[in-house]
């Protein structure tokens, strides 16, 4: 493996039945990198992240992820990463303070630790009023940005972020890169899904994936010059023209 | 609306068999192996003194269909055989001056097996001594639990699935927001309803049919006219329970609440209080007039007066009258509550 | 650190539960109503027994007969009618469960040696009541016989049999049901609950957030299952106090044979939930086969009808029905005062029950499909 990428993957492909969800997928992600993964819902994009996170076994290729297997070592891999996605994530009914509590215990962090850490997430996002507040009662953006902060606690090697501003207002969005800036500034490597378009643009590079296989990978300046285009939003046209699956 | 749930409900193949699978296997544990016909009495003898009469006594105790003899055992030896379960009873003779004593001793805990299996020794102690009454038993000659047992299932199942699955659906798509997607969208809430509904009528429509054929084939349910009576009473039933869903999924956010609530408002009194398995006599009053509002108990009691009993329509015109109204009452209610809510 | 780990889970689901508005209401309602309800309601005592006499002697002994049957606690005399049909309509209308018809010129003929008969017909719709009121009346009847012939000066030719009733001495059926109800009580505390909780997690996504992380599946579970262990153990102490208290049934056995029966049984209940769980995607279906698996349990498990009472597949069936086990471990330490020696092949049935499924919930779970 090159020391140089903390992701690197080689063929990967994962079936489900007859179903190809990702097919033979090959890329390397460097240190510190923010590496966007374009493509319309359904295109395999999660399906990926998933067996690049330990969540599910690839069907064939293989990979390692912040130098471990993922095949083989997919707890070692959960040590050394974080992973936030839209929907789930953090318990409703638990309060914003016993939600970092949980998972920076989970992570192995000691009381100590916790307490100085909690208190500087608090301080950074403005929540330190609401730190005994439900999660469930607070606004979404704010609920996306206390999962943002609980996924990156324990301060993991590589971040995975599946669709992590969907449903927020550009605002929102905004400052939600931000963070992301923040935490690549700090030396994470950032492994983000999204189908907004202009976060393409934010990227230092980007892949573009249509039903199950990686069509175009690029820095998004290359990705524009080489299709001629002036905005992301016409590259993915282009790309993505013969797409079968999605809607 | 309705071709939309019907794939849904379809396409969740394994709920739809163990839907499916359940009633039938219900009936058939019901109808074959759950009885309380007390039968398989074991019994263990204990004889001071062998002579003709203690022979007698011993192939009597084994030719008898309702005993199983484990032999005989020392006077000692009857408490901790019963104790640890391996006999039910005990019979002891005892001899003095050539004349036989007997003593039962029986395991009473379970007290309906105790009092029958007494009587099945008494007269087996008295022998030949010819009986001065005969029994017999109406209706229901052998005495099988099983017709007894098929309203009750029916009663069980129909809330089951109708309220049950009808609540939680609706409560999921609630909970995942297609409700609301549905809700803006311009189909009338009356259609939403319905195509809810519709589904889950069809699919109660098949288990009727496919109990009614398992009660009148496989456990041999006289057949008779009443039939017609049996699923057009049956339909009214189901679409009380259809009701019972829907407004309970009016009340609650969340599956699991939906659950709970259907749990413990239906599926426990109706186990308990219909009279399906214990007699609504035997309760203490206030349980009793309790059991009155609970539509199973109607359902039930129509159900046993029309399958088992094959009596005309008019003698279930207050039971049909109570589910009337009840249907009435809570499809009013659950309409209007859906929609005052959206 | 593997243990601060389960700590804070442990936490993280009390918490939880605390916060859910049903749980909590749930664990305190369940043993109330199991114990206080249940009891007055599963009762398959007959009494009341409704009789229609057809009375076609009208003589002393027939009155006798009649006056006799009416005076008994479970069974009352409805109505005396000189024709079978206007009995039988009676039966129809659910009036009455036992007609005993007593023939014309029934004393005479007894009174000449002829031996005639009287017959009892029973209603069989309610097997049960059918079969226990006849005996019943039967009995009424073959007392009120022998004492007139006692009196009348015949001889009796009928041995004389003493009955002794072990471990119940009062037939109190409640005496049987009350031990047995446990079941209910651990079924839903260790088996029902875990299901909902884990099953709710999976559709909430959380369980996802969990499987991204390190934490060992056999922790996680565990954190699961602790709090539903302690829970279940409280809920059934306090079902003895209650059984107890108002009923004034305490166990006659040892109450270790007791908690002991009753672990072994909340950890194969649970192992049974997470299985489910596991294998299932929605709430919905996870309740369908956890509630046929209740249903199943209760019926075949000997709580409601005996296993005795059960043709022989059926009961071959049942040594695979753990209830069964913890049930009859139950009646037998509260009501006949029998050791684990005693009752070893039972202990060894459900522990056998509690190490597979167990083994199986822990082999289903998996972090990654």
């Amino acid at each position: 493996m090159d020391s140089e990428n903390t992701i690197s993957v080689r063929n990967l492909t994962k079936k489900f039945g007859n179903f190809t969800a990702v097919d033979n997928i090959s890329f390397d992600v460097a240190r510190g990198e923010i590496f966007g993964f374009l493509g319309a819902n359904g295109a395999g994009k999660t399906t990926a992240m998933r067996m690049l996170c330990g969540l599910s076994l690839p069907t064939s290729g293989h990979g390692t992820v912040a130098g471990y297997d993922i095949v083989r070592q997919p707890e070692e891999i959960k040590r050394h990463i974080g992973y936030m996605s839209q929907k789930f994530s953090l318990y409703q009914d638990l309060t914003v303070a016993e939600n970092l509590t949980l998972f920076s215990t989970i992570y192995g962090m000691t009381d100590g630790e916790i307490r100085a850490k909690s208190d500087e997430v608090f301080k950074l996002l403005e929540m330190t009023a609401m730190k005994d507040t439900l999660v469930r009662d607070i606004p979404t953006g704010w609920k996306q940005k206390l999962a943002f902060s609980a996924a990156t606690i324990h301060r993991p090697g590589v971040l995975f972020l599946d669709e992590p501003t969907g449903g927020v207002d550009p605002v929102t969005r905004r400052k939600f890169w931000e963070l992301i800036y923040r935490a690549s500034s700090q030396g994470m490597t950032i492994f983000v899904t999204t189908h907004y378009l202009d976060e393409a643009e934010y990227c230092n590079r980007i892949s573009i994936m249509v039903d199950g296989k990686i069509k175009a990978l690029d820095t998004p300046e290359n990705l524009k010059s080489q299709y001629g285009a002036t905005t992301m939003d016409e590259v993915f046209r282009i790309v993505a023209k013969d797409a079968k699956r999605g809607d | 609306m309705i071709k939309k749930e019907t794939l849904h409900t379809v396409r969740d193949a394994r709920t739809v068999t163990i839907v499916l699978v359940m009633p039938v296997v219900l009936l058939l544990l019901f109808g074959f192996a759950i009885s309380t016909e007390v039968n398989d009495v074991k019994v263990v003898a204990v004889i001071q003194q062998h002579d003709d009469g203690s022979r007698l006594l011993l192939e009597r105790l084994r030719a008898n269909p309702y005993f199983t003899f484990k032999g005989l055992v020392a006077d000692n030896e009857v408490e901790p055989t019963l104790r640890r379960g391996l006999a039910d009873a005990a019979v002891i003779q005892r001899t003095a001056n050539g004349k036989s004593d007997y003593q039962i001793v029986v395991d009473a805990s379970n007290t309906n097996i105790a009092q029958t299996a007494t009587g099945y020794l008494e007269s087996v102690i008295a022998g030949n001594t010819e009986s001065p009454v005969l029994i017999n038993t109406l209706y229901n000659p052998l005495l099988k639990s099983a017709y007894n047992f098929v309203p009750g299932i029916m009663g069980m199942i129909f809330i089951l699935i109708c309220a049950m699955m009808t609540s939680v659906s609706i409560v999921s798509e609630k909970e995942t927001g297609t409700m609301n997607l549905l809700l803006v969208s311009p189909v009338r809430p009356r259609t939403i309803i319905l195509g809810k509904i519709v589904p889950y009528f069809i699919l109660s429509c098949i288990i009727l049919s496919l109990m009614l054929v398992i009660a009148y084939t496989v456990l041999g349910l006289p057949f008779s006219t009443e039939v017609f009576n049996v699923i057009w009473v049956s339909l009214l039933y189901i679409v009380l329970a259809l009701a019972l869903g829907l407004f309970i999924s009016t009340l609650a956010n969340t599956q699991v609440t939906a659950l709970l609530v259907s749990g413990v408002l239906f599926m426990l009194p109706v186990i308990m209080l219909s009279g399906m398995i214990f007699p609504i006599e035997n309760m203490p009053v206030p349980l009793q007039w309790l059991s009155c509002i609970i539509p199973a108990r109607w359902y039930i009691s129509a159900m046993r007066t029309l399958m088992i009993q094959q009596l005309p329509l008019q003698y279930i015109a207050t039971e049909v009258a109570i589910l009337t109204a009840m249907t009435l009452a809570v499809l009013a209610l659950a309409i209007k509550k859906f929609n005052t809510k959206h | 650190m593997k243990l601060r780990l389960l700590k804070i889970l442990l936490k993280k689901e009390v918490w939880l539960m605390m916060r859910n508005p049903f749980i909590p209401k749930i664990i305190i309602a369940i043993p109330f109503m199991a114990m206080l309800i249940l009891p007055l309601v599963a009762n398959l005592d007959v009494k009341d027994v409704g009789v229609a006499v057809v009375d076609n002697d009208r003589s002393i002994l027939s009155r006798r007969i009649v006056a006799d049957v009416d005076a008994s606690e479970f069974m009352e005399v409805k109505e005396c009618v000189f024709l079978y049909d206007e009995a039988l309509q009676m039966v129809e209308n659910g009036d009455v469960d036992v007609i005993l018809s007593i023939p014309r010129d029934y004393s005479v003929d007894l009174a000449r040696g002829s031996k005639p008969h009287l017959s009892i017909d029973a209603n069989g719709v309610n097997a049960t009541k059918g079969m226990l009121g006849s005996r019943y009346v039967a009995n009424s009847v073959m007392a009120t016989l022998a004492r007139w012939q006692a009196e009348s000066g015949h001889a009796l030719d009928m041995p004389q049999i003493c009955v002794m009733n072990y471990y119940n001495p009062t037939l109190n059926f409640r005496n049987y049901m009350i031990p047995a109800l446990m079941v209910v009580l651990i079924i839903i505390i260790c088996g029902f609950l875990p299901t909902l909780n884990l099953v709710s997690e999976k559709e909430a996504g959380t369980i996802e957030a969990m499987n991204v992380t390190p934490v060992g599946k056999l922790t996680f579970v565990l954190s699961k299952l602790i709090p539903y262990w302690l829970v279940g153990i409280l809920v059934v102490t306090v079902g003895m106090i209650i059984g107890w208290l108002v009923y004034g049934l305490a166990p006659a056995g040892n109450i270790g044979a007791i908690y002991l029966a009753a672990i072994l049984f909340s950890l194969v209940m649970s192992g049974l939930g997470v299985a489910i769980a596991n294998k299932s995607a929605t709430i919905l279906q996870s309740i369908f086969v956890m509630f046929a698996f209740i249903v199943i349990f209760q019926l075949m498990g000997g709580l409601f009808t005996p296993i005795s009472s059960m043709p022989q597949w059926a009961q071959y069936i049942t040594y695979a029905v753990p209830p069964r086990y913890f049930i009859e471990i139950m009646r037998s330490v509260y009501l006949k005062g029998a050791s684990v020696a005693d009752l070893w092949p039972q202990y060894l049935a459900l522990a056998a029950f509690a190490t597979t499924l167990c083994l199986i919930a822990a082999t289903t779970y998996k972090k990654r499909e």
